[in-house]
């Protein structure tokens, strides 16, 4: 099976791209395609995880998803891929279903593994805000697959890769980009692999602190729960759960959040849950590896000071 | 404006997710159903307030059944002037959006909003389906909208954070926390939404691409270990040794 990747590189390859070039190399395969202004010495590390060949459109605009599907369709045709593969990122989301409408593919959204091709083409996905999974099966000839950020652990192969620059007609762009406004330095929630997240038992915004500390010392992410967000605590980029993101890190390290049904939702995929509450009875502690009853405001300078300590000790 | 708003509907948040028939499908029994939060609290109210600002009319579209003439009463009682339920299962996103996209092709709409997501399949599919369908631009993840005669400024969420665009009408948006604030229905609404029009088209001849084969719960976790919260130095030494994610 011949297959085709989109990444979206800004001036180094991410994570979750090469995620996606490593999933589609497991398939068949693997051509990239992807655009803008990134070196090749930098695309070049796409080789290492499995593709073979690189074909870079240089300036285009990102938001203007109708040439980004233009131009995947382009590469498409070109390279003979049946497989559509990128990641289930904010971009995943704009561009995969426009790309799967335009090849009349089948598109699975959110997957979590390879494809099973034992019987047919099935993928299983996160369903029901991550409360279950699903199998789909696909029954068109080509497929678009978006992968959830952290579901695959990408692998070298050791191989390396040559670059193309690729032309194609792009057609209009109809999106205008007035502005762009970062959200500072650190990882994007959907990726990041340590989550620091703290609920409504911290009582007020002035105390995100200890909660900030924390993150910084791991290198993690903060997020929040929903009532924290709305009324305005904390940013609602961090609120995470049934109706805000969806992640899946290593470790998310919840403080003063209760566990609701609709918190746990976009949070139960995490590898290792610690629970931190001062209610034994918290429900969250059901959905916890590890549970601390205790005061926040006391435990995670406490913790803040032992992965300090045990930071010096790896150096 | 001409404004169309899909409607989906989601279990509730709080009911219990369970399947029979051998795991393929999902267990409706005692299921409360809601409009799908993004497409009611997002999509639905900042259409009624671009309406309520600028004229013109909001109409509520559904790929579905019977079963779903509840989901669009709400709807319409929180202010859809009328609603269109295309008669057929909702077989997967591409069915979905090759039905709305037939019946929306020669009616030009300005805007057609659709939710971030349903809660139920996650699937963020159907926005950009319709957009590439119609040939219109797709602005994903919306958190806001503004219009100023034909021309619209939105935020929207993008890998690192948020961009400020314009575009023109015609185009499609999935909408985002941020874009307004859930209304309540009040009576007026719930009884004049008994009235208002939800007209029943039959669905044009379409397979789906896709099939949900069957469904699995994930695995329970073993349970929870507890550690004294004097000691935080086993915490990191169990997470650093045990677990093996720091
Ligand atoms: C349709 C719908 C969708 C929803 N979607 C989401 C969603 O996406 N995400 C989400 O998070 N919620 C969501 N909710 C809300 C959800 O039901 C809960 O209300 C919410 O998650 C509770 O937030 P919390 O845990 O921060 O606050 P609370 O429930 O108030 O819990 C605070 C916790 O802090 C503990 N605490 C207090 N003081 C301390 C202290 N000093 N140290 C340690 N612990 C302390 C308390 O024991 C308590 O457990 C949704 C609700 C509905 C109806």
């Amino acid at each position: 099976m011949s297959v085709l990747v989109f990444i979206e590189a800004k001036n180094k390859v991410s994570k979750a791209a090469l995620e996606a070039v490593s999933y589609g190399s497991k398939i068949g395969s693997t051509t990239v395609i992807t655009f803008g202004d990134i070196s090749s010495d930098e695309l070049a590390i796409v080789g290492e995880y499995g593709g073979e060949k690189v074909l870079i459109h240089r300036g285009i605009n990102k938001s203007n998803d109708q040439q980004l599907t233009n131009l995947i369709h382009a590469a498409v045709e070109s390279s003979g891929a049946t497989i559509v593969v990128l990641s289930q990122d904010q971009t995943g989301k704009s561009i995969g279903p426009r790309v799967a409408a335009k090849l009349n593919a089948g598109h699975v959204s959110g997957a979590i593994d390879l494809p099973d091709t034992s019987n047919g083409f099935q993928v299983n996905t996160n369903v029901f805000s991550g409360k279950a999974m699903a199998t789909v099966a696909v029954h068109s000839d080509k497929k678009v697959i978006s992968i959830l950020p952290n579901s695959i652990s990408p692998e070298k192969t050791g191989g390396s890769t040559t670059i193309e620059e690729f032309d194609a007609d792009l057609g209009e762009g109809k999106i205008v980009v007035k502005e762009m406004k970062t959200q500072g330095e650190g990882i994007p929630l959907p990726e990041a692999e340590l989550v620091v997240s703290a609920g409504r038992g911290l009582k007020g915004p002035e105390n995100w602190g200890i909660v900030e500390d924390l993150a910084k010392t791991l290198g993690a992410t903060t997020a929040c729960s929903r009532p924290v967000a709305d009324i305005g605590w904390r940013p609602h980029h961090e609120h995470v759960g049934q109706t805000g993101i969806a992640i899946r890190p290593n470790l998310y390290i919840a403080a003063g959040i209760s566990g609701a049904i609709q918190h746990l939702a976009g949070v139960n995929g995490s590898k290792v849950i610690v629970v931190i509450n001062t209610d034994a009875e918290a429900p969250f502690f059901k959905a916890a590896d590890y549970g601390v009853v205790g005061d926040a405001f006391e435990v995670l300078p406490r913790l803040n000071e032992a992965f300090k300590k045990f930071h010096n000790s790896q150096n | 404006m001409k404004i169309l708003v899909c409607i989906s509907k989601s279990p509730d948040t709080t009911a219990k997710i369970a399947f029979t028939d051998g795991n393929s499908k999902f267990d409706e029994n005692g299921v409360q159903y809601i409009v799908n939060p993004y497409d009611e609290w997002y999509a639905l109210v900042r259409a009624l307030e671009l309406v309520e600002a600028n004229g013109g009319t909001v109409t509520t579209i559904t790929v579905g059944t019977a079963a779903d003439d509840p989901t669009i009463r709400k709807a319409l009682a929180i202010g859809a002037n009328d609603a269109v339920r295309i008669d057929g299962q909702a077989l997967d996103a591409s069915y979905v959006a090759k039905q709305i996209s037939e019946y929306a092709k020669d009616k030009n709409f300005d805007i057609i909003f659709t939710g971030k997501e349903t809660i139920n399949y996650n699937g963020a599919q159907v926005g950009g389906m319709i957009a590439e369908n119609l040939n219109q631009p797709f602005i994903s993840l919306a958190t806001k909208l503004d219009i100023n005669g034909e021309t619209a400024t939105l935020e929207r969420d993008v890998q690192g954070g948020v961009e400020v665009v314009e575009v023109n009408t015609p185009f499609v948006i999935s909408a985002a926390k941020g874009m307004a604030e859930q209304r309540i229905p009040n009576m007026r609404g719930i009884m004049a939404a008994r009235t208002k029009p939800l007209n029943v088209v039959p669905a044009v001849d379409l397979e789906n691409l896709t099939t949900v084969v069957s469904y699995s719960l994930p695995e329970a976790k073993e349970g929870c270990k507890y550690i004294d919260p004097e000691n935080m130095d086993e915490l990191v030494d169990l997470l650093h040794n045990q677990s093996k994610v720091i």
